[in-house]
């Protein structure tokens, strides 16, 4: 139904960041004394507008508003309005952007107080939430579509943004390309709609889907999900997310943790009836799903660099998201508020490793860290918690998120069921190892610094963030679960939930859920803790920590199998066109060129030459008349 | 009356100008047998408007005279002009335009 009162103004909430972008980009220097406070103060005033939304979205009956815009493409059949779709899951996906934003720009202002690019960094950072807010707020899948790339274009911008050191601006490029790669799929997918249903708005392509045949539906679903796949940093397409980390800090947690690489699992469960007619791409998620997750545990184990591990955590994290969507209706309730969890405990770990670099002069190296407890309480105190949400420590709200997407996963009732829900279980017992390894190592045991290095606490502006993200990692699983439940919450989307029937008993999961990670983290403790860190890493280790080390092999692979091939191909194209293409109109103008200087020859300039030759000319035409005539 | 004594009058004066021009090297000499090429088609025009009663080929050999003259106006020019410079009427000495 048409939206009324602040749903009607929620153009306002792509359209206040997007000024704020323009603003400091287009305002130069002018705006270098203040233009954070600005950038800040846009997402902060967005976040408010959203909580006024969805307050009134609540109390409508129907539960989603349509704004009208304006009419984007029009031409023949084609007709792309462009508008706002405000339901329950974009309002969730809305306050989880500008929320987790309105914090991390706050964080940002004593992160980057230092930099010279500060102003330009706040430019992009709000381009990027004026760009998610599309994506997740348009009414049609084309509208995704430009959100999408917009966000491409942000995380390209920001993870490039110190483009000065070579590393930062290869990572940028590596994460342009390879979502590049995922965005063909999407686009192709619309491409299909268009064709076969002459809409793209959600309400046309969900009520069409069911009319087109099988192969059809299948081919837009998979399409969907190889761009999903780009932009959430899953398998195939894993290995741009983790060199993302060159990236500023907070960009870290807004974009490569909490919301952009999310937009994968956003896309799936927003394209639930696209899913509905295909078994056969839902199988695909849940295996890129399971696939992604146990590819991401084993990565994030070997790594020493401290946001690589966070990093390929999200992987795996989101590797469980795509699970819980891939599972059908059981599961999408699952998956977003692993989704909402995990924005908040993964932010807050990021700010966090944040802070520990703001302290440590940018080191990374989690060898030269260890006994930073004591020298950064609060950070310690946010990171432990945002630690213990995520692997699930009861109560906390990873445990409920994470077992609510194992016991569906038990659910299917198959043999399938049994092996989904074990890797699932299995994943988390390495989240587990790694993330106490990580602990372990950045807080606790011997001081290994370096020279010089004095670490000291971030100032409040970087700290209260954390606080508030910490107090949302331990509370968010529980209140989606009970105070406000996510299920009741999108059921306009979703549907009714099913009272599902228990293979095993919730109690049961919960408790060998609990047991598994409590191994993890006692391994953890046996390889790392109960010893002294090595400060460089061992060099003669089992070939498994070696492939674990390399994110197994996932760069050569691509190498090998993308990259080497393409570059013979264009090898090929360059000589086909050097010597085929220009050889053939090379050779055309040498041929022309040569015979019209041996015709020249003829012109020799005697006279009675040209006669004879105009006699015999004659004598031919004459001859020609006659025999015509006579025959 | 026969008027194959006069095509075949016609035909004789056409080839010996054209052998003219193609076998001789003074322009003057080349020239007067374009003329003769140039009167034995008249001669035709005027054989074929007599046999056919018609005055169609008689008006044709007009301008083909009236043609002629002018063509003789500038050809000479031309030739008065070649020898001053290149003293010579040859045509084969004036063979500068080529490739």
């Amino acid at each position: 139904m048409p939206a009324e009162g602040l749903l009607a103004a929620s153009w306002l909430l792509i359209a206040l960041p997007l000024a704020g972008a323009a603003a400091l980009l287009l305002g130069g220097r002018r705006t270098d004394r203040w233009g954070h406070l600005l950038g800040t103060a846009t997402v902060v005033v967005a976040f408010l507008l959203a909580v006024g939304c969805t307050v009134q979205l609540a109390g409508l009956e129907e539960r989603a508003a349509d704004v009208e815009l304006f009419t984007f493409i029009s031409a023949g059949d084609l007709d792309v309005t462009a508008g706002l779709l405000y339901d329950p899951l974009s309002a969730v996906f809305v306050l989880l952007i500008t929320g987790v934003g309105s914090l991390i720009h706050v964080y940002s202002i004593g992160y980057m107080a230092h930099d010279p690019g500060r102003r330009r960094f706040f430019a992009y950072l709000n381009l990027f939430v004026a760009a998610m807010l599309l994506l997740v707020l348009g009414n049609s899948y084309v509208a995704l579509y430009v959100g999408w790339e917009g966000v491409g274009l942000a995380s390209y911008l920001l993870i490039a943004f110190w483009y000065t050191r070579p590393a930062a601006a290869t990572a940028a490029k590596k994460a342009f390309i390879m979502n590049r790669v995922g965005d063909v799929g999407l686009a192709l997918a619309v491409f299909v709609m268009f064709a076969q249903l002459g809409t793209t708005s959600y309400a046309g392509v969900h009520a069409g889907v069911a009319t087109l045949a099988g192969g059809t539906v299948t081919a837009m679903g998979l399409l969907l999900l190889l761009g999903a796949c780009g932009k959430s940093g899953q398998f195939p397409l894993q290995a741009w997310l983790p060199d993302a980390m060159e990236g500023p800090t907070p960009v870290s947690a807004l974009i490569h943790a909490a919301t952009m690489v999310t937009a994968g699992v956003y896309l799936i469960a927003r394209s639930a009836p696209v899913y509905d007619e295909t078994p056969t791409a839902r199988a695909v998620v849940l295996a890129v799903g399971a696939l992604t997750l146990l590819i991401g545990a084993i990565a994030g184990c070997a790594y020493d660099d401290i946001k690589k591990v966070l990093a390929y955590s999200t992987v795996s994290q989101i590797g469980y998201m795509f699970l819980a969507v891939g599972l059908g209706p059981a599961g999408y309730v699952a998956g977003l508020a692993h989704l909402l969890a995990h924005g908040f405990f993964k932010a807050g770990l990021f700010l966090g490793a944040g802070s520990v670099m703001h302290a440590m002069d940018d080191a990374v190296d989690m060898r030269r860290f260890g006994g930073l407890a004591k020298k950064l309480p609060v950070t310690f105190v946010t990171f432990g918690l945002g630690y213990l949400a995520l692997i699930g420590f009861p109560f906390l709200s990873g445990y409920f998120t994470k077992d609510a997407i194992i016991e569906a996963a038990l659910d299917r009732e198959d043999a399938w069921g049994w092996v989904l829900g074990g890797v699932a279980v299995l994943g988390a017992g390495l989240t587990a190892f790694y993330m106490t390894r990580l602990m372990l190592m950045t807080f606790f045991g011997r001081p290994r610094w370096e020279d010089g290095v004095h670490p000291h606490e971030s100032p409040t502006v970087m700290t209260a963030p954390m606080i508030v993200l910490a107090v949302g990692s331990v509370s968010a699983g529980a209140l989606l679960v009970s105070v406000f439940p996510l299920a009741d919450w999108l059921e306009p989307v979703f549907g009714e939930p099913e009272e599902a029937t228990h293979v095993v008993a919730p109690v049961v999961v919960g408790l060998v859920v609990t047991v598994v990670m409590l191994l993890g983290v006692l391994a953890a403790w046996l390889f790392v803790g109960r010893r002294e860190v090595p400060v460089t890493p061992p060099v003669r280790v089992s070939p498994v920590t070696r492939a674990a080390r390399n994110a197994l092999y996932a760069d050569a692979i691509n190498e090998s199998l993308f990259m080497r091939p393409g570059q013979w191909l264009t090898r090929a194209l360059v000589w086909f066109d050097n010597r085929g293409v220009d050889g053939a109109v090379n050779g055309l103008a040498a041929g022309l060129g040569g015979s019209s200087s041996r015709l020249g020859r003829a012109q020799t300039g005697f006279v009675r030459t040209y006669a004879l030759g105009m006699l015999g000319g004659a004598v031919v035409v004459a001859g020609a008349l006659l025999a015509v005539t006579a025959g | 009356m026969t008027i194959s004594y006069y095509l075949v009058l016609a035909a004789i004066l056409f080839t010996i100008g054209a052998v003219g021009v193609l076998v001789r090297r003074n322009a003057i000499v080349v020239f007067m047998c374009i003329e003769l090429m140039l009167n034995s088609v008249n001669l035709t025009l005027v054989t074929f408007a007599r046999a056919g009663g018609t005055v169609d080929g008689q008006i044709m050999a007009f301008f083909v005279m009236v043609v002629a003259a002018a063509e003789v106006v500038i050809g000479l020019a031309i030739i008065m002009s070649i020898y001053r410079t290149r003293r010579s009427a040859s045509v084969d000495d004036a063979n500068l335009l080529k490739y």
